[in-house]
């Protein structure tokens, strides 16, 4: 399973950005092969309007099926679940971390 | 002839001198209240028996039968009003602007446009004065076709008097893009300045002759070198409590202060004439 993480840079062990929609990247792991590729979102984060919908769709196009964050918009957050993303709001420090807490079903 | 007042600004009297300015111009003004997420001239106007009549955006509504999930639509959509997600392309009115371009791009003709009302426009008059104002409702975000609504009421004939919102960014320019002359009011406050920079950074493209008008201004007052050197200042209304509390009880400022109607009528010759950006 691809899980997407919101991140404050575009590498594996930045911190989780709270915010979805201008999130500087995503983070994807693949929980299976665990390893980790990055998203470039750096578009949305310069988007006068919808930045959210943008990262939705960019999300989306990755296969992800979880998406880990500080805080998901309400637009983006339909987006995201009409295509069967579930969302994880709240997150925060380190990405592996919240990857792990997630993994091991402790994420809050 | 049509002046547009604006201000960058919010609150620094935009109201006041376009209500001055439609009282003071002979054989009665139409007034454009462009203002259109809080407009007030009507608190001021009170006109009799208003014709109300709404304004629509045609909004993208997409048959998802017909939808082969391409995405040219999202890709179109420069506000992101349309999300192509994999199994669905999902819409989201309240970023659309109403261009089309989703349903022009649409290779399988999935998409209709529907109208949704998004505000209205009001038209009233008291005695020889004509009002319309525009009305954005409560919850929408889409100000410019409320004021691009508005201002096709601008008169042939008559002397109009627009109030556009504050600010320098889209509203403000559907409000004053059509304008003949364009007064600035300003206050001499930091804030006031900054945003009147900034104003007429945004107008100077345009090509609209503009002058300022200088509110509040205290007693002794001379100087003007603060001011922004593009546009000459054609008025200063004194600092007056007497001003704030006719206002506040729905007065205007000629009801407060009646000698100052001949330079009102001096403003609107001047912006007539539109000699005031070449002087």
């Amino acid at each position: 399973m691809k899980i997407a993480i919101t991140a404050q840079q575009a590498r594996p062990d930045a911190e989780v950005d709270p915010r979805f929609g201008r999130a500087a990247a995503f983070i994807i792991h693949d929980s299976e092969t665990g390893e980790s590729t990055v998203v470039d979102n750096s578009q949305s984060t310069q988007a006068a309007h919808g930045a959210g919908l943008q990262a939705a769709e960019r999300v989306a196009k990755t296969g992800a099926k979880v998406v880990l964050t500080g805080r998901c918009g309400p637009k983006a957050w339909d987006a995201l679940t009409a295509a069967g993303i579930t969302i994880v709001e709240g997150q925060a420090g380190p990405i592996p971390d919240a990857i792990s807490a997630y993994l091991a079903g402790t994420a809050t | 002839m049509k002046i547009a007042v604006a201000s960058g600004k919010g609150g620094t009297g935009k109201t006041t001198v376009a209500l001055a300015l439609a009282h003071a111009a002979e054989g009665g003004a139409r007034l454009l209240d462009c203002d259109v997420e809080e407009p007030n001239c009507h608190l001021f106007v009170r006109p009799k028996r208003e014709e109300v009549l709404p304004v629509t955006l045609r909004a993208p509504v997409i048959d998802q039968e017909r939808c082969r999930l391409c995405g040219k639509c999202a890709e179109a959509c420069e506000f992101s009003a349309l999300a192509a997600m994999p199994t669905k392309v999902l819409t989201f009115p309240d970023l659309c602007h109403g261009c089309g371009a989703c349903s022009f791009v649409c290779p399988s003709g999935a998409i209709t446009e529907t109208p949704i009302e998004i505000g209205e426009v009001r038209i009233g008059s008291a005695g020889d004065l004509r009002l319309v104002y525009g009305c954005l409702h409560v919850g929408k975000a889409q100000a410019p076709p409320v004021i691009r609504e508005v201002m096709r009421h601008a008169s042939r004939r008559a002397t109009t008097i627009i109030d556009a919102p504050p600010g320098s960014s889209c509203p403000m320019v559907a409000a004053t893009r059509r304008a003949d002359f364009i007064l600035l009011v300003t206050e001499l406050t930091p804030f006031g300045l900054h945003d009147l920079g900034l104003a007429i950074d945004t107008i100077e493209p345009m090509g609209i002759p503009m002058g300022i008008v200088i509110n509040r201004v205290p007693e002794g007052y001379t100087d003007d070198l603060a001011l922004d050197d593009r546009a000459p200042v054609l008025l200063r209304i004194p600092e007056s409590r007497k001003i704030a509390e006719t206002y506040a009880r729905g007065g205007t400022l000629l009801d407060a202060m009646p000698e100052m109607r001949p330079q009102f009528e001096e403003l609107l010759r001047l912006a007539t004439a539109g000699e005031a950006s070449r002087c």
